[in-house]
């Protein structure tokens, strides 16, 4: 027992990590990238080619169809919502009925936030979708179950960039009017 | 400017916009201005996203971090994790700032360091970090708690030693009662445990009935509105801790005994109408699959599978399959009473769902079901879609090979598939194939019966096309005189001019390769010699292949035209059945390297064409055959066909003293059609060969030949030449010398074998006026330091040769080389100047009382002018 998890923990060390979900794919239907996130290192030219491949794999899939494609002996589960392909990419012996639990999570969250979401809220917000991905999943794992609490979360950091932005610009009309 | 990029509508417009933008970008940087740094570093992550480099932006990145207020710090640690990766070295510099973010107040600034840590902290991060995160792991707000325990999960997979420290923080964890920390804390054990057994043990003691008491309260929580998804309580906590039980009961008895009963009550009560249930089913079937053996729970989990197997919803019915892969190392038998289903899903129109229960299909088999199960398969090969067709054939084949009960169904199988899928099968396959049939005598006629009747119908495939025309080619009798029948064969009758029209349509295809065609002109030789009545249609079909563009192609109709024309009395010598190929050999080659017989015969296959007559040709035929298939050729035969190949492959200059003029001609034309390089030198020759025919003598041609044009030898074979004198190994004039010594020629004596206790060497002697008979005398040198007594020499030839040995003069043999026992042999060659002469040889001897028995060939007879390197033992 303990050789065999040695010789795991070695592997492990060299290749890649044998994280929960390698990464987190967005990609509208006509192939565009929506959001990227990498958990596992690849390379610009290795991400250049993984998406290249799994929108052709998956676009190209009926839609009555199962929600995982095996993949360089990776799985990637994936769910369509209106346009838009939220893909997750995960080891061969991962739950994937799970992944897609954590999918619908992630896109309740969004929605909640942006109030019935858009693929146009996404483009213009990337960043926004990006910080609400970072409270869900980190390094590659969940983070968290609860909707309510992410939201919360969100909604009190974006609270504090506000009070920033008042601060400066209340600083800057001070500045504005004491040099009138 | 993300609006300006969609208004893009091709391509390039795209890369002008972005391109302004990353100039005015570069310049905002090097102004260094603070103020829109970060929405600079915004729009440089929108270009990243589109695929655009971005490395200038990494160190804006690491300023705004290193800035005061919170959101510079969350647009630069967003930036940071989307810009860079762990591989880079600007991340050594972002250490620093990590470090003082972790040890700030705030929470939220906390949780960006952290964030940032977990998704691409590098080792040497790892190690300078992990006592900041440790702290954190007790940090007052749950958030940070959370985020640390994540982080932790990383480091522990970046550095494994660091897991010990972690241990009693995290068990800490698993006490906790917020959600998102309990969930956190559960993955870090998880983790843990598959790093560190001493944390495994811990946790197995410590911690177990804690976890088993959370899960039980979690599935009999009541709704709780923040964790609900559809109906179920915080679903993604009940996967968690069924992953967590899945490592702690994995070989340890009383562990698993402890959660036998929550396992049950989950694996029983768990709604399955919607996906979230069915998740944690999965899970709890994985869990208990791990877990020590209980058979009852087995049962169950086995039964919901079974349950999923015949739902309706693709993606339950593909995990279903994926975890019946795990379940059939441990019960097969329970596995193996879903077969129909599982085959019915190899029919599924879903790639993945097709592809899984094929997998698994695959595992089913055993030497008992494998003939209705192949059937089953090969059956839905014809309707399957193209793309699952090599996937399929694949596995069929695998099948077949591995569990085939007799010759007779392999071959049935083997011809199926090839009929249905024969362009998608690998060559090895089809290799495999032949040498299997060559293997078995009893069913030649039927083979070849078979595989004509198959051709009929599916004369697309390429593969079997091939293994078609080549068991006609060998077969081809006993395809049109029906002999050989088996009880379950219905007649066919087959002309001979049935089975050449098969292979002028296979020949004529558009779509067949070279090896195809090669493979029919090789088949046609062999049938001009089989059906005596079609030989002039088959040298007409070879004959147009002559103009073929490929120059192998070209080569082999010339060479095999001139044989089917010029040498009826050899001809049928020529073209015998290929000896039976070697199984074991074969198998073995297929897992090995290539052979060096092989190499060799391909290497020496480029020189024949120029250096050697019409018997090389001959010797070609099976040669050809042989590189055709290359892979097919077992070593042994290899070194066989070699042998044959060189010996036949004499320098016809020194024969051809002895033939008449008439010989020394085809000898020549040969020479020239055959195609020697050197185009200007071939022209002199024909001139030449004109004036010599004049002469009444070939001595006199070949004279001619010799001495004017410089080393005439070399000028029609170079390439011969120059690879003979690389094998003549020391003791070659060059091949020109005996041309020129018509008569009497004096020969080397050569090494003919040596060991490492033995050298036999053999001088060479003619008797006047009689070329065909050679007088050789064996000179056996005793190399080690034992005397040998009870020496006895053995020596064997073809059946074209005569020996006669006179007795030995004497049979001890002194150590150490201090003298030697000699014995004259006299071989007779009745196809002198056709075949050289080949000796195999056996020597025994007693040294200190034991018997020692050594074999070789010898192939080096000197008028080869070519060693063949290779000694059997």
């Amino acid at each position: 027992m303990a050789s065999v998890l040695q010789q795991d923990v070695t592997v492990g060390a060299r290749g890649k990590l044998a994280l929960l979900i390698h990464f987190v794919l967005l990609i509208s239907r006509q192939a565009k990238v929506r959001l990227t996130k990498w958990y596992s290192p690849y390379s610009q030219k290795e991400r250049a080619k993984v998406l290249r491949e799994l929108s052709g794999m998956i676009l190209t899939r009926a839609p009555k169809l199962c929600n995982f494609v095996e993949w360089r002996g990776y799985k990637v589960v994936y769910k369509r919502y209106a346009s838009l392909y939220f893909c997750m990419c995960i080891n061969q012996d991962d739950n994937e009925l799970e992944i897609l639990e954590i999918i619908h999570h992630y896109v309740e969250i969004l929605d909640r936030y942006f109030g019935s979401v858009c693929e146009l809220d996404l483009i213009f917000n990337f960043h926004k979708a990006y910080y609400i991905l970072e409270e869900i999943l980190l390094a590659g794992e969940l983070q968290e179950s609860s909707k309510k609490s992410v939201a919360r979360l969100i909604g009190a950091q974006d609270c504090l960039v506000e009070d920033a932005k008042e601060q400066a610009s209340s600083i800057k009309n001070m500045i504005a009017q004491a040099t009138k | 400017m993300i609006r300006a990029i969609r208004a893009c509508k091709t391509a390039a417009e795209e890369r002008a916009v972005v391109r302004k933008e990353c100039a005015s970008i570069r310049a905002a940087i090097s102004e260094d201005d603070p103020d829109y740094r970060h929405r600079n570093l915004a729009k440089l992550m929108f270009i990243h996203m589109l695929g655009y480099p971005t490395h200038f932006g990494q160190m804006e990145c690491l300023k705004l971090i290193a800035s005061p207020g919170f959101p510079e710090k969350r647009i630069g640690y967003l930036g940071l994790m989307l810009l860079l990766d762990e591989r880079q070295e600007v991340l050594m510099l972002v250490t620093n700032s990590i470090k003082q973010d972790l040890n700030q107040t705030n929470q939220y600034i906390v949780g960006l360091a952290l964030c940032a840590l977990g998704n691409i902290c590098s080792a040497e991060m790892a190690r300078d970090l992990a006592p900041e995160v440790e702290r954190l792991l007790q940090f007052r707000d749950p958030n940070v708690r959370k985020k640390a325990a994540l982080c932790t999960i990383r480091i522990i997979k970046k550095v494994p030693d660091l897991a010990e420290n972690f241990i009693n923080p995290a068990a800490a964890l698993l006490k906790e009662k917020h959600h998102g920390v309990l969930l956190t804390g559960v993955q870090l054990c998880t983790e843990i445990c598959k790093v560190s057994t001493e944390a495994l043990e811990h946790l197995r003691k410590k911690c177990i009935i804690g976890l088993v008491k959370v899960l039980r309260d979690l599935t009999n929580s009541p709704y709780a509105p923040e964790y609900d998804i559809s109906g179920i309580t915080d679903p993604f906590l009940h996967i968690r801790l069924l992953k967590l039980f899945h490592v702690l009961g994995h070989g340890d008895a009383d562990a698993s005994d402890t959660m036998s009963d929550i396992l049950a009550q989950v694996a029983t009560k768990t709604e399955t109408n919607k996906n979230a249930g069915n998740a944690i089913l999965y899970e709890c079937v994985a869990t208990i699959l791990s877990i020590e053996d209980n058979g009852g729970l087995r049962v169950l989990a086995v039964n919901i599978l079974g349950r999923f197997l015949s739902s309706r919803d693709n993606n339950i019915r593909y995990v279903a399959l994926n975890m019946l892969m795990k379940a059939i190392a441990l019960d097969s038998q329970a596995v193996q009473r879903h077969r129909a289903t599982i085959l019915e899903c190899v029919k599924d129109p879903d790639a993945s769902i097709r592809k899984r229960a094929l997998e698994l299909v695959y595992l089913l088999v055993n030497e008992n079901n494998a003939k209705p199960l192949t059937k089953e398969l090969v059956d839905y090969l014809e309707v399957s879609d193209p793309e699952f067709k090599g996937d399929l054939t694949a596995k069929i084949c695998s099948i077949v090979e591995k569990f085939s009960p007799e010759k007779i169904w392999y071959i049935d199988q083997m011809v199926k598939v090839l009929s249905q899928a024969g362009n998608y099968v690998k060559d090895e396959v089809w290799h495999a194939l032949i040498i299997v049939i060559t293997n078995a005598p009893n069913l030649h006629g039927y083979t070849v019966r078979a595989l004509y009747k198959a051709l009929q119908t599916a004369g697309g495939q390429e593969t079997l096309v091939r293994v078609a025309v080549w068991c006609i080619g060998e077969y081809g009798e006993m395809l049109v005189g029906n002999s050989g029948m088996l009880d379950v064969e219905e007649r066919i009758n087959v002309t001979e001019a049935d089975a050449v029209d098969v292979i002028e349509t296979a020949i004529r295809r558009h779509s067949s390769d070279l090896t195809t065609r090669a493979m029919c002109l090789v088949a046609l030789l062999k049938l001009s010699s089989r059906y005596p009545s079609c030989t002039k249609r088959i040298n007409d079909i070879i004959l147009q292949q002559k103009g073929s563009l490929v120059l192998e192609l070209q080569q082999r109709a010339i060479e095999f035209n001139s044989i089917i024309e010029r040498h009826e009395k050899i001809r049928s010598a020529l073209v015998e059945r290929m000896p039976v190929l070697d199984e074991a050999t074969y198998s073995g080659r297929r897992a090995g390297s290539v052979p060096a017989a092989v190499s060799t015969s391909q290497q020496a296959l480029p020189k024949i064409p120029n250096g050697v007559a019409k018997p090389a040709s001959a010797a070609l035929v099976d040669l050809l055959d042989l590189s055709s298939d290359a892979d097919q050729a077992p070593s042994s035969s290899g070194g066989d066909y070699l042998q044959d190949l060189l010996g036949v492959d004499l320098s016809p200059a020194s024969q051809g003293t002895n033939q008449t003029e008439k010989r020394g001609a085809d000898v020549l034309l040969d020479l020239l059609s055959i195609g020697a390089p050197p185009a200007q030198s071939s022209s002199s020759m024909l001139d030449m060969l004109s004036s010599g025919q004049d002469n009444k003598s070939a001595v006199g041609v070949l004279d001619n030949l010799a001495s004017p044009s410089a080393p005439s030898a070399q000028a029609s074979s170079p390439g011969a030449s120059s690879s003979m004198m690389d094998l003549l190994d020391g003791f070659g004039p060059s091949p020109s010398v005996p041309v020129a010594e018509t008569n009497g020629p004096t020969y080397p004596s050569i090494v003919a074998f040596e060991s490492n206790s033995l050298k036999l060497t053999y001088k060479f002697s003619k008797e006047p006026g009689n070329p065909q008979t050679t007088i050789i005398e064996a000179q056996f040198v005793n190399k080690s330091t034992d005397t040998y007594s009870n020496f006895v020499f053995q020596a064997a030839v073809p059946k074209f040769l005569q020996l006669h040995m006179d007795p030995a003069s004497g049979n001890t043999l002194p150590a150490s080389g201090n003298g030697s026992i000699t014995q004259k042999l006299r071989v007779s060659n009745s196809q002198h100047g056709k075949k050289s002469l080949v000796m195999r040889m056996r020597i025994s001897y007693k040294a200190n009382d034991k018997d020692v028995l050594e074999e070789g060939q010898v192939n080096n007879f000197p008028r080869a002018w070519q060693l063949v390197l290779s000694s059997f033992r």
